[in-house]
């Protein structure tokens, strides 16, 4: 869907029949096998989600007294009704992770959303009228900007309280600038083309000109920001459950897991292992995706 | 040049005031009344909780507050911790030596492996090599690295039982401090048992901090390295039958090096963003783990203290790389 509407009004015909922007679009990204790996991943993490409770085996909060840390099926011990093992209170890691799949993907996209909404606002108001609004909205950003990522979502959290929300909330704030950014630098290269100025002389409204004229043609670098923005979300929100700042217990989040699971790292391995390696497929695919996404999406990169 | 360092100087005046305009909010958002928050669950009489109002100045305007906050910044003076009675700077003085030489080792190490594997990358381009470093870069790059830490004392420590999982040293030594690292002052009071245990508890917390950024410096040599191959200059020094370790590395490799020491540069932010989560795994003894502590204890005057330091040094950082840059390269001294 998003493919088209960035495409669309980009390309000039040039003699021949140009391809349609969609086609010519997939044929770049499926020749990127890594992004399409990337892609099927996060379809699989995706599927994960949504009917974790028709695969998952158990309830994954309910504890079991009689399976405390009991190891994955194919180790001594284990048992195929807990594939993966369990946790130090019996829980089932597998039903856990599926359930933390759906957190996962929330904090991901909500944070992106979020940053991208105030960011895209922001970056137009600067890049269309300059001046004054420009320098304050800059100078803010890079105040943000100075700060290491994570000590500031540490400082907003210990602010706010920790908490699934808020940590968001902390996060979406320090991944703001770059959505600030890459909105106003594309705003300031569109707005002196012909088509805006064609606009502006028949008669377009302010608030139409930002919106429904510059905004879509500066898409393609958000789409792309925006793909790498959820692992860096997803990163983060973890690095915070694990600090104890995000997602509190028994809340099944990735990083709180892992957090739990610290002082068992010298008895069992699984309930150390598995959590950060739902985190790192994750963020690998959408790494890849978003490194796809920007090879086929940039002109400057075409051949 | 002098223009561009003056200009470049100025700039960082508002940063300087939005961090201390954080650090000074920080205590003053937080839900309820800062004195009680600070006292805990034991709570406070009356009495002692005006005295402490009047103390702190939470009595007078915010802007006074803000002024006398910066005076006393200014003096060096960041308050007492509330849970060890010490003062702010010099405890951030203690444990930010450890800080650095973690930081210093996992940039170190970075770069000897990240350098190299993103020239031969890039010179041998689309080979299994290529592949290959590029593979496992964007694997490093997506790395949580507090489970990575996690992974190898699981491999390192508990199966094959090489390295220690947490601390600095082992406890039986006690090096008088002269740098601050370990492992120099180890070496420079001929300890050599000392310095092999200062050794063998930094490599792990090192390699886990290296790896972020031993993965962003191999793709930025690489994709460098491959922008400078396809430039003239390059055609020209082959086509006078240069040899072609020549041509890499004195001709292609001194221009691909100017983006990427800015990207080292700019790995300042991210090497303290993961030391305060390598310190908490590892146990480090250093300013990232100290911060987390303070949390934890709401110790908020170690909090904004060390929120402030750490910006400012950050600050600094990306200063110099901007001043280096610039004298490295006149374009962009000339720029505007």
């Amino acid at each position: 869907m998003t493919a088209e509407t960035l495409e669309a009004p980009a390309v000039a015909a040039p003699s021949g029949t140009p391809p349609h922007p969609a086609r010519e679009f997939w044929t770049y990204f499926s020749a990127n096998r890594g992004a399409v790996a990337g892609l099927v991943v996060i379809v699989l993490v995706l599927l994960c989600a949504l009917f974790a409770p028709l695969i998952a085996p158990h309830d994954p909060d309910m504890t079991n007294n009689a399976v405390f840390l009991k190891p994955p099926f194919w180790q001594e011990g284990g048992s195929i009704s807990y594939p993966l093992g369990t946790d130090a209170i019996g829980r089932d890691i597998l039903s856990r992770l599926l359930y933390g799949a759906r957190l996962s993907l929330v904090i991901g996209i909500a944070v992106v959303a979020l940053a991208i909404v105030v960011g895209v606002v922001l970056g137009l108001i600067a890049g269309y009228f300059k001046g004054i609004a420009d320098i304050a909205i800059m100078r803010f950003m890079d105040i943000l900007m100075t700060m290491p990522s994570l000590l500031l979502a540490i400082v907003i959290v210990a602010i706010l309280g920790p908490g699934l929300m808020n940590a968001m909330l902390a996060v979406a704030i320090v991944v703001l600038p770059h959505y600030v950014r890459i909105t106003r630098a594309a705003v300031i290269a569109e707005t002196s083309k012909d088509y805006v100025v064609a606009a502006k002389v028949s008669g377009a409204q302010t608030v139409r000109l930002m919106f429904s004229e510059i905004l879509p043609n500066c898409a393609a670098p958000l789409i792309v920001q925006a793909t790498l923005g959820v692992s860096t979300a997803i990163l983060d929100a973890a690095a915070l459950g694990f600090l104890g700042l995000g997602a509190q217990p028994p809340t099944p989040e990735w990083g709180t897991m892992l957090a739990d699971a610290r002082e068992f790292v010298l008895r069992a391995w699984w309930v150390v292992t598995f959590p950060g390696l739902a985190i790192l497929i994750t963020v690998l695919a959408f790494n890849l995706l978003g490194d796809g996404l920007r090879d086929a999406l940039d002109p400057k990169l075409k051949r | 040049m002098l223009r561009f360092i003056l200009t470049r100087v100025s700039l960082v005046i508002p940063t300087f005031i939005g961090i201390t305009l954080l650090a000074f909010f920080l205590v003053r958002l937080v839900p309820g009344d800062p004195i009680e928050t600070m006292a805990g669950e034991r709570g406070i009489d009356p009495a002692r909780h005006a005295q402490l109002v009047k103390e702190y100045g939470f009595d007078k305007p915010l802007l006074t507050q803000y002024g006398v906050y910066i005076e006393r910044v200014v003096q060096g003076d960041l308050g007492k911790s509330i849970v060890t009675r010490e003062n702010v700077l010099s405890e951030f003085g203690q444990l930010f030596p450890a800080t650095i030489e973690l930081a210093l080792c996992a940039i170190l190490i970075a770069l000897i492996v990240g350098l190299p594997a993103g020239i031969i990358a890039a010179v041998k381009r689309n080979s299994i090599f290529d592949h290959g470093v590029m593979g496992i870069s964007l694997t490093g790059y997506s790395m949580p690295i507090f489970w990575w830490g996690l992974l190898l004392i699981l491999l390192f420590s508990v199966q094959l039982g090489i390295t220690p999982v947490s601390g600095r040293i082992a406890v039986q030594y006690f090096i008088e401090p002269v740098t601050g690292f370990l492992t120099i002052d180890s070496l420079l009071a001929g300890d050599i048992d000392a310095f092999w245990s200062a050794l063998s508890h930094l490599v792990l917390p090192a390699i886990v901090l290296g790896t972020v950024p031993l993965a962003v410096i191999a793709r930025m040599t690489r994709s460098a390295m491959l922008e400078v191959l396809g430039e003239d200059y390059i055609r020209t020094a082959r086509a006078k039958g240069m040899a072609p370790i020549r041509v890499v590395a004195l001709h292609a490799l001194r221009n691909a090096l100017i983006p990427v020491v800015t990207v080292i540069g700019l790995q300042v932010g991210t090497l303290f963003t993961g030391a305060i989560l390598t310190e908490t795994i590892f146990s480090w003894p250093g300013v990232g783990k100290w911060l987390i502590e303070a949390i934890s204890r709401r110790d908020y005057p170690v909090l904004q203290g060390g929120t402030l330091l750490l910006g400012m040094v950050v600050m600094s950082v990306n200063l110099l790389v901007d001043l280096l840059y610039g004298l490295i390269n006149p374009r962009i001294r000339h720029a505007r």
